[in-house]
């Protein structure tokens, strides 16, 4: 028999040690990802011109620092916040499909960003701002619908997403089909997920968001742990579940609408992150918030990297190496874990 | 004696349906107090309604002299704690960490656990009997394994008035018997209140020290096992033959549901004693 097998003190170190190792890794993806790209420069220059300020080449301290560098931390803040959306989503409404867009932001984002684009606004402000108005939209009528004491009922709350997004689309196949022009190509990138035009003030911007939602969620992830007992348990153990479900829903949709509406859909970080992580460190959310946001951000600017730098000529989009990858790892880990 | 829970005129509607209507009693302190009465009589919204999961309608409510409604829910949870009848028995959680979950009531910063936390997770394990199933997760329990592991979680939270509904509902005999020593135990050494509701009324006759019998949202009887387990009421309550005698053992009041066709082989004289 082992004896004294709860020590207090573990847990926290457990969250410290797997948040270390995960930044290691995100910066190791960062560093490459701003290393690698079409200018072939090697390893030893990127080097000098990260850490030094003599003898750069001026173009290539512009490409690092004006082109990939915005787009790489771009990467990585999507990636953080996407998959953390997915945790939350996946605790809060019971269900292991659950995904980020699930309550309907990506559809209404999308409606705005096609919107914009038609309009013929710029990528940014303009089409970030119009996608963001439409994923808000969205996320109040969804909200609306199922207000109330059905607010606690996952079900209503899935559904109605389900609902609007499934109208959304259709609005969004409908402007697609009325569309012939170059603009088609804009619109399509977008709803794929698209970083290529990044900027320091959007990358600012978005992290001046994020941030508030980051620690927002990881102060409440010790109920969200209490809340995956059942909420008859959660209640009865102190948790304000009406209050609990609406922060986390509001702050992780708003988190969600406001990455999306700067670099499109990028689909599928958000739901296999979760579950890799939850599979490789288990089910404690105190854990698992820290690591979806490093771990999260890690894998996207890891994918990012291989979607420039895969394609012999131009780049394919984000989200298809999101899926690639990710899928079949995932397959490959819920066959070897005991669960 | 104080009332641990004392309910005053209280009622309880979903719609149109009344559940409760305008019920009065109260519970001491130290009681094992069983609550049983036929499906649909409204023990679990009475329970739901203790445990500050759902809210009072009519009337008033007093948790140990108190107004339910003047609780925070953190404050309620070191008062009351509650197993609800279906348990997660699909959590991936880890038998310690749902016991040492229970101390969340009482602790601060993302329920960081002290030192205190967990000498009182593994008091309360030992307790339960469930020490040597600590580092297993919940999913690889039997029912009635994970039964008493969420009993440990809820006398890790220190309640001084403990809620079940029907905790030995899914239980084979062996696992019934243990839940039900292990809350005679609880109120015996830690002075626990102990109120649950169960369909079984030969255990509500064997532990219970004051039995409420519900009926459609009203009282039918409410006294000691031997005022309220009789023939008459039981039968008036659940509408079915029933046969009420002494077991053997202890000299508890037995009572024996009797089947249809033995009624009809009763009527042509048949094997039975001929007084129901």
């Amino acid at each position: 028999m082992e004896t004294n097998e709860i020590n207090p003190h573990k847990i926290i170190k457990r969250i410290l040690s797997i948040s270390f190792f995960l930044s290691i890794l995100l910066v190791i993806a960062i560093f490459l990802g701003i290393s690698i790209g079409s200018t072939g420069s090697g390893i030893d220059e990127i080097f000098k011109a990260v850490f030094s300020d003599i003898d750069v080449d001026p173009l290539l301290s512009a490409i690092i620092w004006k082109l990939r560098f915005p787009r790489v931390l771009l990467a990585a803040l999507v990636g953080a916040a996407l998959s953390l959306g997915g945790l939350v989503f996946q605790a809060l409404l019971r269900n292991p499909l659950a995904e980020p867009y699930i309550l309907g932001v990506s559809g209404g984002s999308a409606i705005g960003a096609i919107a914009g684009i038609l309009i013929g606004f710029s990528q940014y402000p303009g089409v970030t701002i119009t996608a963001f108005a439409g994923s808000s939209l969205v996320l109040v009528a969804v909200l609306a619908i199922s207000s109330g004491h059905a607010i606690l009922k996952q079900d209503t709350l899935l559904l109605a997403g389900v609902m609007v997004n499934s109208f959304c689309s259709a609005v969004i196949m409908f402007l697609i089909s009325m569309t012939q022009d170059a603009r088609l190509h804009s619109i399509m990138f977008w709803l794929m997920g698209d970083f290529t035009m990044t900027n320091f003030t959007q990358v600012s911007i978005l992290t001046a968001i994020l941030i508030p939602c980051f620690i927002l969620i990881f102060l409440l992830s010790d109920s969200m742990n209490l809340l995956l007992l059942g909420k008859e348990m959660a209640v009865t153990m102190g948790v304000n579940i009406k209050v609990v479900t609406l922060i986390l829903l509001i702050t992780t949709s708003f988190m969600v609408s406001a990455t999306v509406s700067h670099c499109g859909l990028v689909g599928f970080v958000g739901l296999v992150i979760p579950h890799l992580l939850r599979l490789i460190i288990g089910p404690d959310h105190r854990v698992l918030v820290p690591a979806s946001i490093l771990g999260g951000g890690a894998y996207m600017v890891f994918c990012d990297l291989l979607a420039r730098a895969l394609p012999i000529q131009g780049e394919m989009p984000v989200g298809v190496i999101t899926a690639m990858i990710g899928a079949p790892l995932f397959i490959i880990l819920l066959r070897h874990s005991r669960v | 004696m104080a009332s641990a829970i004392s309910i005053k005129n209280l009622s309880y509607s979903y719609g149109d349906s009344k559940i409760l209507k305008g019920l009065s009693f109260n519970i001491k302190t130290g009681e094992f107090f069983v609550i049983i009465g036929p499906n649909g009589s409204g023990k679990t919204t009475l329970m739901k309604i203790a445990a500050g999961i759902i809210k009072e309608q009519k009337g008033r409510l007093n948790i140990l002299g108190q107004k339910i409604g003047s609780y925070t829910k953190k404050n309620l949870a070191k008062k009351i704690a509650f197993v609800p009848q279906m348990i997660p028995t699909d959590s991936p959680f880890t038998v310690s960490e749902v016991v040492l979950m229970g101390r969340a009531p009482h602790s601060g910063f993302l329920g960081f656990s002290r030192q205190k936390d967990v000498e009182i997770a593994m008091q309360a394990i030992s307790f339960a009997g469930v020490e040597h199933l600590a580092h297993r997760r919940i999913n690889q329990l039997s029912g009635g394994e994970s039964q008493r592991v969420f009993i440990a979680k809820a006398i890790c939270q220190e309640p001084e008035i403990l809620l079940l509904d029907e905790p030995t509902a899914s239980l084979d005999l062996a696992h019934q018997i243990k839940t039900m020593d292990l809350m005679e135990k609880l109120r015996e050494k830690k002075k626990m209140t102990v109120v649950m509701i169960s369909h079984d009324i030969n255990l509500a006759a064997m532990y219970g020290t004051c039995i409420l019998l519900l009926k459609t949202g009203k009282i039918i009887s409410l006294g000691s096992p031997e005022d309220v387990l009789t023939f008459e009421t039981l039968e008036k309550a659940y509408g079915c033959k029933l046969l009420v005698d002494k077991s053997p053992v202890g000299l508890f009041t037995r009572i024996t549901p009797v089947p249809q066709r033995y009624l009809e082989e009763d009527k042509q004289g048949g094997p039975l004693p001929r007084k129901f």
